[in-house]
């Protein structure tokens, strides 16, 4: 039924409230892209199989159902219990009878399931303790893995819709604008652009037709945030849409996500046409006599068309590449009408400073820097997964209390943020309060939320290397620096992860960057060298071991590197033969093992796994001498 | 109209228009490589890069493409600026290595100083300098027969497929905006072929001459009245004239 006055909305948040409230158990299997990988599907199929077999009277009070990603996706598929909060991890559908049984049925918590301390091995049954959890507040995020995706009743139950209700109902757009002005909401895409002023402008602007788009096209390696967003709580990012649209005075918008994201595209198809149903999107929205159309435009998967002139391009339709932004998308934007732009976290915090304020939003953050922002926490660290802080929290506090420390408990070496953009951070800049301010002053920046953190096994060379081999195939080709410049960068970076860097190649590198920063034409080119300069400014000397001394310092550059086995600490454990991939260890189990240099690809397999101090060591190359240092050449 | 400062000379441009325009005009040389009057600017070169200032921006610049640039009053700019100079040796250096043997790129270079790239040379050299003239003439035809293909380090121009275009109507536009002589075609006067696509010649009835694909005709069918197409440029005019000058008396012609 549509919902066609302010009356009709409320009775409609109540109606969907006061069918949750029946449901005194609910059952939250998350089905988000990371958990589905692990086989979650299976689990919700068996949950909702064995609840379709019980009685009626019980099927009203018990509910399971399938949500968005909960973030800790290394522990999944994950299952939380309502009303206690219980979270069981690495669910398996044949744990779902027992589930039932003893912790639906008898209130009996499965310790095997439960999620342990990675310190003392202690269980721990509630989600809000963990500590992954523990320190995160959600904004953004706050329905994910709370509500069913693909259920508007249940988004209304959980608030969704009341910031446009009162967006529609008691604001006018200026005041909407003051709102968000209030919040002090920058662009989360990464640039950090206010929000209220491009709104603003784009109100402003002269155009017959204006748009709203959202940036879906989220593709810097290690980060999920947006995708989650889309899968875990569209309706969020239409509600931050239509009150941006109501805002500006557009009456048409795209979604822009990337076809590699089918659940996004899917679950924001679905949301949009059920908002549409009831009179939440489309036309009379809400019985105000205001129409916003919104459609999905999905991107064939080019990393630049995250770019805004390119992601125009993309949906109307023309080749994807970047122009000129000297005239801004406020006044000629897609088809060259005033345009907003803005990433799906930005949009799906909309509706929360519409419903709570400005103020309270503005509460959270720094000086310059409002609110919450999402990370995609990621690399060698114990507790991967999705995280929303408020702005200005340490980079210590994300990694080592929410994400638990490094792996294995090694030494800590550099976080990278902000993808391919970004820039790389050493551990003395650990106690720095993420904002947009803070990370761009030291190399780095806020990006799209990516936060990859790297131990003492990572060569920082080799990390530098490994952006710009990503962005050589995304670069789009269209301008000399960036096409040009990242293949002769990764000249120069094959030289040296290779040992044939020579003295000089540093400046060479450095004067490259620098053309590459001034010349190119779109943020991609321009900032393609911020994690070649971010490796350079903290690790130069990682950089000068390379090219003089031929040495890879983290024993990670193969060319550069050897294993060899020391014979006091090997106990003959054998692991190192299993993992070997050409048979270079010799041995007999509880024997002293030996590696035959000739055979040896310096993978570093047989180093990961030895249980045992100091017994597999690597070193430079060079050290082994004679027949050895050629050996694979 | 906007005043302006470029390079110390002060510029009153026409409203509307770009730097480059507006800098050409007053006399003052900026480098351009895709570039052409007949085509919407690129911005894909970065040759034509300047540094922009106002007075009230405290010795801050930016720097800008000129040719998209648009004018606006009060701006001062500076053309040859030490970092818009080491900017464009970078460019310039950098398409030397990927066209080595072209003589436009090696002429540029070599007004910065460059005699032999300071990058890795390309192995297999091409003449293509990927100014995207060629796909926009082509689109500025109504034709759009070939576009830019692939990204990145592997960009090409290409027709769909790498097979004869269907749309392409052998006009030549391309090959003749191609700066470089890249765009390679062979023409007689009963049959052209560019792209790998043959095309049959439209021959004038006065001098025998294959003066223009028939697919062009046909494309151009409708646009342009009637029998325009029958004879070629140099007929028409000769028969022009002639029949200007029986109006005008009927001297001879020679």
């Amino acid at each position: 039924m549509r919902i066609e006055s302010k009356q009709a909305f409320e009775e409609a948040v109540k109606a969907a409230t006061a069918l949750n409230e029946k449901r005194t158990r609910e059952i939250m299997v998350c089905c988000g892209t990371g958990c589905l990988a692990n086989g979650s599907q299976a689990v919700a199929d068996a949950f909702a199989q064995r609840i379709g077999d019980l009685g009626l009277d019980v099927k009203l009070s018990l509910h399971a159902k399938t949500t968005g990603c909960h973030g800790f996706c290394e522990r999944g598929p994950l299952v939380v219990l309502k009303p206690e909060g219980i979270l069981y991890t690495k669910v398996k559908p044949r744990d779902v009878d027992e589930i039932l049984e003893k912790t639906v049925g008898n209130g009996e918590i499965i310790p095997r399931l439960l999620y342990r301390n990675p310190e003392n091995r202690q269980p721990i049954e509630k989600y809000e303790e963990i500590p992954f959890y523990k320190h995160q507040v959600r904004v953004s995020m706050r329905n994910i893995g709370r509500i069913d995706p693909a259920s508007l009743d249940d988004a209304l139950a959980h608030g969704a819709y009341a910031g446009m209700a009162r967006a529609l109902f008691e604001l006018t757009p200026e005041q909407v604008i003051a709102e968000v002005r209030e919040s002090g909401l920058r662009g989360r895409g990464g640039a950090g652009f206010s929000t209220a002023r491009k709104w603003d402008a784009t109100r402003k602007a002269v155009g017959e037709r204006k748009f709203v788009l959202c940036n879906g096209d989220e593709g810097d390696p290690g980060a999920f945030k947006d995708r989650s967003i889309m899968e875990g709580d569209p309706h969020a990012v239409i509600e931050g849409m239509v009150i941006g649209a109501y805002a500006i005075g557009a009456r048409e918008g795209y979604v822009y996500v990337r076809d590699e994201y089918p659940l996004a595209v899917h679950h924001m198809n679905l949301a949009i046409e059920k908002a549409k149903e009831r009179g939440l999107l489309g036309k009379n929205i809400l019985g105000t006599g205001f129409d916003f159309d919104l459609k999905v435009s999905r991107g064939g998967g080019a990393f630049v068309c995250g770019e805004s002139s390119a992601l125009m391009r993309s949906i109307e339709g023309k080749i994807g590449e970047p122009r000129a932004k000297y005239i801004h998308a406020s006044d000629r934007g897609l088809f060259d009408l005033p345009t907003a732009l803005n990433n799906v976290e930005t949009w799906s915090v909309v509706g929360q400073i519409l419903n709570q304020g400005g103020a309270w939003f503005a509460s959270m953050g720094t000086k310059k820097s409002k609110g919450t922002k999402s990370f995609s926490l990621v690399g060698k660290v114990k507790n991967t997964g999705l995280i929303e802080l408020p702005m200005g929290t340490t980079l210590r506090h994300i990694i080592f209390d929410i994400g638990g420390g490094i792996l294995k408990n090694r030494p800590f070496k550099a976080v990278q943020t902000g993808g391919p953009s970004g820039g790389c951070l050493p551990a003395d800049k650990l106690d720095l309060p993420v904002d947009y301010e803070v990370l761009s002053e030291n190399g780095s920046m806020m990006g799209s939320g990516g936060m990859i953190v790297m131990d003492d096994r990572t060569c920082m060379v080799d990390v530098a290397r490994y952006f710009l081999n990503f962005l050589i195939d995304e670069s789009c080709g269209k301008c000399i620096p960036c096409r040009e410049g990242l293949k002769q960068m990764l000249h120069i970076f094959d030289d040296l992860v290779e040992g044939r860097g020579k003295p000089g190649d540093i400046e060479r590198i450095e004067r490259l960057c620098k053309g590459m920063q001034l010349g190119s034409l779109c943020e991609l080119g321009k900032s393609a060298p911020n994690p070649v300069l971010s490796t350079l400014q903290y690790f130069r000397d990682e950089y000068e071991a390379h090219i003089n001394d031929k040495v890879c310092p983290a024993g990670m550059c193969r060319e550069l590197t050897t294993y060899k086995i020391n014979h006091d600490p090997c106990t003959g454990c054998h692991m190192c033969t299993r993992v070997c991939p050409t048979d270079a260890i010799s041995g007999k189990p509880k024997e002293k093992h030996a590696i035959d240099q000739q055979l040896c690809i310096s993978c570093g397999s047989c180093f990961d796994v030895c249980p045992e101090e100091q017994c597999i060591v690597f070193l430079p190359k060079k050290d082994i001498g004679g027949a050895h240092a050629t050996a694979g050449n | 109209m906007p005043r302006l400062v470029i390079d110390g000379k002060t510029v009153v441009a026409k409203e509307g228009t770009f730097l480059l325009q507006a800098a050409r005009e007053a006399g003052i040389d900026i480098p351009t490589l895709c570039e052409h009057p007949a085509v919407e600017p690129y911005g894909g070169c970065r040759m034509c890069l300047v540094d922009v200032t106002r007075p009230e921006w405290d010795g801050w610049s930016k720097m800008v493409v000129s040719c998209l640039f648009p004018v606006e009053d009060g701006i001062i700019v500076s053309t040859k600026s030490e970092r818009v100079m080491n900017t464009r040796r970078v460019v310039i250096d950098l398409l030397l290595a990927r066209c080595p043997n072209t003589p436009l790129v090696q002429k540029m270079a070599a007004e910065y100083g460059i005699e032999k790239t300071s990058y890795v040379q390309n192995p297999e050299p091409t003449d293509c300098i990927l100014c995207g003239l060629c796909t926009r003439v082509c689109d500025e035809m109504g034709t759009s027969a070939i576009s830019s293909s692939s990204r990145g380090a592997g960009r090409e121009i290409a027709p769909p497929f790498n097979e004869p275009p269907p749309d392409c109507i052998g006009c030549l536009a391309c090959a003749e905006i191609c700066p470089t002589g890249f765009i390679k075609y062979e023409t007689s006067n009963s049959k052209r072929v560019i792209w790998n696509k043959e095309f049959e010649m439209l021959r004038c009835p006065t001098c025998g001459r294959g003066h223009i694909t028939k697919a062009q005709a046909a494309w151009h069918d409708g646009k342009v009245p009637g029998r325009y197409f029958e004879q070629c440029d140099a007929c028409k005019r000769k028969a022009q004239a002639a029949m200007a000058v029986t109006l005008m008396g009927g001297s001879q012609i020679r």
